[in-house]
This record gives structure tokens, sequence and C-alpha cells, in this order.
């Protein structure tokens, strides 16, 4: 029970920012948003230019939205996590009883509320603004939200492990990380487009999964059961070992004292 | 003021903190006992905020034991730090919550039992109703102290670390501070360490003050008498030469 407090705490210290803050409210909102018009303009476009009948909408912009999906989750976590440093709260929350899985637990709880509600914005806006039906892809929604989620959970922890370990000022590590993940997850092309190389990378990347999935329930194919089943495999993993590379880090930072000396740190 | 042989709210054992080459802690042992307050005392770079990170689980320590309520933090941190909570200038609350929302917070941290009624009487305590609803960032040096006592109070603890708690306030508002940190150390029967440059606020609050310097613990004693055990007219005086001549003194 009080492992459930101390969670639901670190979940409402990010709700009272938010309620008091229409920037950070805006900020959960607006660029998924800006890439949910552009991808969807993109795609009537390439309607039209390819005269070829096929509707690029469902495969483009639905796999543009699911990974809008998997970078507000991480997002989520990452925010939360860099309110904590930009507040220069380490020392309060470190000294407290709370343990790192109820911190981790607090910062994955906020994360899941706001990317459902960025998910429905999405889908409201591209179903409204360029014709998505987003629930045709049908049952198989389940799996691949599921796998984006947890893969979203588990880079943001990686994230957040990152400025944990090199200080406030490696937070520019944790921005880009969708971006560097993007080529390699195949979200807007088959995985056989990528070099032999980067197939391997795309192999190990649960997302991969969910967007070839996807590409064959477009073109009216069987879904791949067995790839996204390794998908959510190698998801649990990650977020094992990435819970792992963080409760070490933090181990690792208050034996080196830099926990103690983190606000330090970030004026350097 | 200190029950005798009652066992210790604080125990610290040979405790030693060693950066590369540089002995920030070394070897220091002394306790708190219940409703005693200890001034942690000493120049700056002495280690006394090392010494109290280390009690705070956020820096651990090379060797040596800290034991909580007989608790070893090193060992059972949770229920050690549950027994625990502190104040100090070098870690404010975070300044964009209200200061009820920063109580709510750390109350739920801190796993405090009717939260709602708690927050209410610390809040008429420190005379925090008129701004309970302003951000943390945005109050007064005493306001802010004052939130951070409440803060720190939440939880009833039995060891309560205070790291120059009263820095920055006007001799009223300090007064009134010392007073209430006073009233609640016998209330909840609490073992304080209190760190502090404020002489007059030692002889005022502490039964018993420890003089670090770099790394080890130079002298203990009350201090109304300490100073006259070493030659000198006031606490004052025996700091400055504790930071000048430590050698000196601890050879005496």
């Amino acid at each position: 029970m009080s492992g459930l407090r101390r969670t639901a705490g670190i979940a409402l210290r990010q709700y009272y920012l938010l309620r008091s803050s229409p920037a950070r409210v805006l900020s959960v909102y607006a660029w998924i948003m800006i890439d949910i018009i552009l991808w969807g303009f993109i795609s009537q476009y390439l309607n039209i230019a390819t005269a070829s009948g096929a509707n690029f909408v469902p495969a483009l912009l639905g796999a543009v939205l699911l990974w809008d999906f998997f970078g507000r989750v991480m997002h989520g976590v990452t925010t939360s996590f860099l309110e904590d440093v930009w507040s220069q709260n380490f020392l309060n929350l470190f000294a407290s009883p709370m343990s790192i899985t109820e911190y981790l637990g607090g910062l994955v709880l906020i994360s899941t509320v706001l990317s459902i509600l960025g998910l429905i914005a999405m889908i409201i806006l591209a179903t409204i603004a360029f014709g998505l039906r987003f629930f045709a892809y049908g049952l198989m929604l389940v799996p691949f939200l599921l796998v984006l989620f947890l893969f979203g959970i588990a880079m943001g922890i990686f994230g957040i492990a990152l400025v944990l370990r090199f200080g406030p000022a490696s937070e520019w590590l944790v921005w880009p990380i969708p971006a560097i993940v993007t080529p390699f997850a195949a979200v807007v092309y088959p995985v056989a487009t990528l070099p032999a190389w980067m197939q391997w990378v795309s192999k190990l990347l649960p997302p991969s999964y969910v967007f070839e999935g996807l590409r064959m329930i477009v073109a009216g194919n069987s879904p791949p059961v067995g790839g996204l089943i390794l998908g959510f495999v190698l998801c649990v993993l990650y977020i094992l070992v990435a819970s792992w590379i963080f409760a070490h880090t933090y181990r690792m930072i208050t034996r080196s004292g830099l926990l103690a000396r983190y606000k330090a740190e970030g004026s350097t | 003021m200190r029950t005798a042989g009652s066992s210790p709210t604080l125990s610290v054992t040979d405790l030693r903190r060693v950066f590369g080459d540089i002995v920030a802690v070394d070897g220091v042992t002394f306790s708190v006992g219940p409703n005693e307050t200890v001034g942690l005392l000493g120049p700056n770079g002495a280690g006394k905020t090392t010494t109290i990170n280390m009690i705070l689980g956020v820096l651990s320590q090379t060797s040596g034991s800290i034991l909580i309520e007989g608790i070893d933090i090193a060992k059972d941190r949770r229920r050690a730090l549950e027994k625990t909570n502190f104040a100090a200038v070098y870690a404010p609350l975070p300044g964009n919550l209200t200061v009820i929302q920063n109580l709510r917070f750390f109350g739920l941290l801190y796993d405090v039992e009717d939260l709602s009624e708690r927050i209410a009487e610390l809040s008429d305590a420190f005379d925090l109703i008129n701004i309970r609803n302003t951000r943390f960032g945005l109050l007064s040096s005493g306001e802010q102290t004052r939130v951070c006592l409440a803060k720190a109070l939440l939880n009833r603890p039995r060891l309560l670390l205070l790291d120059e708690p009263t820095a920055s306030l006007d001799p009223a508002t300090a007064r009134d501070i010392r007073a209430k940190i006073l009233e609640y150390t016998t209330r909840y029967n609490m073992g304080i360490l209190w760190t502090t440059h404020n002489m007059y606020e030692v002889t005022q609050v502490c039964e018993r003050v420890l003089f670090l310097s770099k790394g080890k613990i130079l002298l203990e004693g009350a201090p109304q008498s300490l100073p006259g055990e070493y030659g000198k007219e006031t606490l004052e005086d025996l700091f400055i030469s504790v930071a000048r001549e430590p050698l000196t003194l601890g050879g005496t």
C-alpha cells in the first residue's frame, strides 16, 4: 500500500505541473498533431501522384501515428524525470524512503495516462482530417500498441539512466533517441528495403515487427503473429535491462558522490 | 534533554568516506540520543555535508556504519529513512509546486497517514495557511524555510537532520523557528543533528557539539563549557581556532 502511495505521489507531482502549465499540456499534443497533419498531407499527395489507386493513408499515416505513440510514451517517462532534474529535486527525492521501483512506476504511470490522451487526440485528428480508419487494423491493434508502449517504456528508462549517469547537461542525448531508432524500425518502408546490416539491427527492434505487421494487414495478408510475439519478448527483456541499468547507475552515483552533488553537475 | 541510558536515535561508528586521494570523512564516531540536539560544527570543507549525505543515504560510505534507531541504512535504507527527514538550504523544494502541493507530494513519498490532517496541523504550526497556494519558488527565504521544516516534520521523524536551517533569516524569525523546532523535538522525542555556522544559535539549541575539522571529530562537549576547557572565551573563538589551528587543539 505504501508503495502504491509513493508511486501515486510521483504521478501526482506531474499532474500538478500539467494542471498549472498550459505550455506543458501543449507539449503533450503539439508535435504529434503537427506530425499527423504533415504525414496526412503527404499520404494524400501520394494517393494523387501515384494514381495507382492505392491508399497510402492506412500504411503511412497509420504507421506515423503508431510511431508517435511510441515517442509519446518514451518522452512521457523522460520528461517527468527531467522535471526533477530541472527543479533540482534529487536530494529531496532520493533521501526519502521511496524505492527505485516506485519511482520508475510513477514515471510509467503518468506516461501511460499522457500517451493514451495523446493517442486519442491523434486518432480523432487523423480520422476527421484524413479519413484514417484506425480500427480497421482490427484486433492486431492490441499487440501493436502494446509492443510500442513497452518499447517506449524501455527506451524512456534507458534514456533517464543516461541522464542520471552523465549529469543534467546530457539531456540532449535523450531527445533524439526516437529519431535514431526510426530508420531501423522501418516505420514507413519495409525492412527488406534496408541493407543487410541494418536489417539485422531491425530484427532486434520490436517496433519493426509492428510496422511489418501493419503493412501486411493493409496489403490484405495475415499479420506475422510470431514476429509480434518475438517483439513482445524483446520488449520485456529491454525493460528489464533498462531498469537494471537505471538501478545500477543509481547505485554507482551514490557510491561516486554524483547523486549528492547532482545540482552542482548541472551548473557546469 | 536526552534520557540517560536510552538507546541512540543515530549511531555513527568509524565512518569514513574517501574521494580518490581525498579523505573527506575520516573515522567519525558519534551518536545522537532521543530528545537530544547535537550540533555538527566545523569550517567549510570539514566534512559536515558529506556526513549528512551519508546519513541520508544519498552517498555511500567507504567504511563504517550508520544506524538509525538500530537500523543500518546500508542494509535497510527504506526502514531507516522512514524514521528520518531533513531540511537543508541546498535542497529547496520544487519551486514550480505550491506549498500545499509540495506537502502532499512529500507526504505521499513518506507514506504519511491522515495526510490532509497532518498538512493542516503543520500549516497551522508554521503559519503557512496564507501562502498554501503560492508556488514555493515565489516565497521569501523565511517562508521557504518554514515550508521546508513543515516538510521535514511530515512523517514525525525520529531523526531530523538540519543543515543551516535559519541561514538567511532575520533574528526574530530565526528565534521563532528555533523555538518551533525545539517544541517538536520534545513532542516527538526526536534526535536532531544540527549544522550551522551561527554560534549563538548553537548555544541556544544544542546540548552537545561536535567540532569537525578535515574529516575528523576534533572536539566534543557542551557548547557552554567547551570554550573554557580549551582556554577560549566564546564558542566563536573556539570555532576560529578549530578552523585555523586544528592540530594544536586536537593535541590538547
